[in-house]
Order: structure tokens, then sequence, then C-alpha cells
């Protein structure tokens, strides 16, 4: 390669090692600030500040959900398979809210440890599945792993 | 002897040449595939079982973010061959590819607004992918304007060259984005070194799909460039022939 060649590409691949560093640091720095939200074994250590609104994300814990009959007031338990912390919400829920899904929670933790939410999103997963063979799956009980497979990165 | 076609690449008007004949056949290729996919994933796959038919919207968000994420990379590469070589043609697919990168990286962020109505309940979150996303588009934007920025050619080319190669670092953040962070946006379905997570008869009209946006972007990025090759040539014997005999014809 010609000098003059290898220098302009030297400069090139300086360029892009620099800014990758640069922004690598930043991110780094940044991380906490990144994620999303907070999985329930932080807020269950107490390492979230209360009474200030933050996001939750978690496993929607099977079997706690628990509706009012004259309300839309709900309740009900996420997880990251390390703590759990309960949710009350006064609202509607997106359609693919269920018992065993992911949650994100955007609301207030009060001095007691549970979330006031003002808003609950649904976090889907990766998987697409025809309905038959989801109900082929269930069949088998191989489908449909609860919380305990969910990480957050606690 | 093997370097000899890249240094054919130094021409415009040998590249303008070559791929006139290669028209036809990627726009038919890329039609066909695209209306056989359409057809095949909007009809024929099965639904899903948690989000019924809104999921199918995956045939257009998923394939337009991989050429977004692979356009910036054709660009910022044809950028760097510019910079160290000096050739005229690179810098012409460099600034070609920024429209088109932009237009799909709006495509894909607005599918996955629509997207995200239904399913996660809200039209727009500030977490990682999307962000990184919205990011890449003003990256591409901002490449859109750089060159219009100077009034020198050579500077223009070479500091938007500059922004592509710094802006490369994006691409990597997005695409990791979703295991490196808590996101709201689910990690990657269709997974490289093992199984997708998706059933086939869904999976195979997402990879043709995939396929026909891939040779739709070549289709375009070469119609793109062949005009910019005209406008900054225009001065040259062999443009002013060829406008004459296609006027003659015409």
């Amino acid at each position: 390669m010609h000098p003059l060649r290898k220098q302009r590409l030297m400069i090139v691949i300086f360029i892009v090692v620099f800014s990758s560093v640069a922004v690598g640091l930043m991110a780094y720095a940044l991380r906490e600030n990144i994620n999303l939200f907070y999985p329930p074994s932080k807020i269950a250590a107490g390492d979230v500040p209360h009474n200030t609104r933050i996001r939750a994300g978690g496993c929607v814990k099977p079997g706690s959900v628990q509706r009012a009959s004259d309300s839309l007031e709900i309740r009900f338990l996420i997880t990251d398979g390390i703590s759990d912390v309960k949710v009350n919400f006064n609202g509607i829920l997106p359609d693919l809210f269920a018992e065993g899904e992911a949650a994100v929670i955007n609301g207030i933790v009060t001095e007691s440890g549970e979330i006031n939410a003002s808003e609950v999103l649904a976090k889907h997963d990766e998987n697409y599945t025809p309905p038959e063979v989801a109900e082929a799956m269930k069949d088998k009980g191989e489908h449909q792993k609860t919380c305990e497979g969910l990480k957050y990165g606690a | 002897m093997a370097w000899q076609w890249f240094h054919r690449l130094g021409s415009p008007r040998w590249f303008y040449e070559k791929t006139t004949p290669w028209l036809p056949w990627l726009a038919t290729l890329s039609i066909a595939l695209i209306v056989t996919a359409a057809v095949w994933g909007l009809a024929f796959a099965p639904a899903d079982f948690k989000q019924g038919n809104s999921y199918r919207i995956i045939y257009i968000h998923v394939p337009a973010a991989f050429l977004a994420l692979a356009g910036y990379y054709i660009m910022a590469i044809s950028g760097a061959v510019g910079l160290i070589w000096k050739m005229k043609l690179p810098f012409m697919v460099m600034k070609s590819a920024a429209p088109i990168g932009a237009l799909l990286t709006f495509v894909s962020l607005v599918t996955g607004s629509i997207w995200g109505k239904p399913t996660w309940g809200t039209w727009w979150e500030w977490d990682a992918r999307i962000t990184s996303m919205l990011i890449l588009f003003f990256l591409y934007l901002g490449m859109i304007a750089l060159q219009q920025a100077f009034q020198h050619r050579d500077t223009a080319d070479k500091a938007s060259a500059v922004l592509a190669l710094v802006g490369m670092v994006n691409i990597p953040i997005i695409y990791k984005s979703v295991d490196w962070w808590n996101t709201l946006h689910q990690p990657a379905t269709i997974k490289f070194t093992s199984k997708s997570s998706i059933d086939p008869s869904m999976l195979y009209p997402l990879l043709t799909m995939v396929i026909g946006f891939y040779v739709f972007y070549a289709l375009v990025l070469l119609l793109n460039t062949r005009v910019e090759i005209l406008r900054r040539e225009n001065r040259t014997q062999w443009v002013n022939d060829l406008i004459s005999t296609t006027n003659k014809r015409a």
C-alpha cells in the first residue's frame, strides 16, 4: 500500500477507535441512567429513591393479580426471581398484560416499599408462536416458562 | 491483477456503464421477493398466539431496521474508502446512501411506534433501543445537511465521511442495546448463533422480506448513485454524449 494511503488509513482507524472509546466510556458512566427500569430486588433492597417517579420492571408473579370487582383497581406482585414488589394500579392495562409476562411500571415507591403505579406497560418477549404450536407445547408443559427464567441484571 | 476491479471503481463512467444492465434484473427480483413475502407473511403465515395479527407489522419493521443499520455501514465504509484512496465514486455512494438510510430508519421508528401501542401500551418510551435508533435517524439527517452545508464538493465529502465514521459506533450500540441494558424493547428474535425464537412458518416469509429489502436497497442505491454520477460529471464528454443520444432517441 502506498505510504500516503497507509497514513490516511491510520487516520480513519483512529477516528473510529477514538469515537468508540469515547462513546463507550460515556455509556459505561451512564449505565444506570440508560437502564429503563429498576429490577424488584433493587427496590426491595432500598436502592431506589422513595416518593419520586421511577420505573420498575419485572415479571408479573403468577397467581398474584387481584382485581377489584367494582373498579379498575388492580394489585399484583412483580418479581425478578430474587424479590417481589407489590404494585397498586388504577387504570387500563395493555392487552398483553398477563400473569407470567413481563411488565414495566411507571410510578412512585412509597415508604412501605410498594409502588403506586400511574402507568403499566407490557414488555412482551421475543418469541413468536402460532396458536396451534403454543397449544401443543402447553400440553407438554414446556412452554410458558414463568418468572424464574427471567434475568434483569439484578 | 487482483486489485484491477478496485481501481476501475475509480472511474464513475465505468461504474455507470457496467451497472446499466443490472437495473431491470434488480428491479424484477426485488419486486418479486417483496410481493411474495408480503402475501406470504400477511395472508398465509399464522397469527401469533399472544399478539394475534398485530405482530405482522414485523414484516416491515424488522427488514427496514436491518437495512437502516446495514446501510449505515455501507455509507461509512464508502466514506472511509473515499478518504483513503481519494476516489470520486465512493463519495457519491456515501452521499446517495444517506437519504435511503434516513427513510428506512424513519420507517422502522414509525412502524415500531404503531406496533408499540397495541402491544406495550405506549407509542414511545425513551429506552435504549428506541433512543439509539432515533440518534441514527439524526445521524442520517446530519449527513444530508452536511452535504449541503459546504460550497466545495471536496470539503463536504470529507466532512461528512468523518461524521459517518464517528457515527458508526452507534450501530453496535443499537444492535446490543437490548442485551446491555434494561429496555422495553424485546431482545433479538432472529439469532445468528442459536435457534431463532420465531416459528419457521413465520420466519421464512420474514427472511424472504429481508432479502427482498436488501435487493431493493441495492437497486435504490444504484439509481441514486447513477444520478449523482451524472450530476457531478456533467461537464465530461461521455455524459454529454449520453444525454444527446438519449435526447435523439426521445
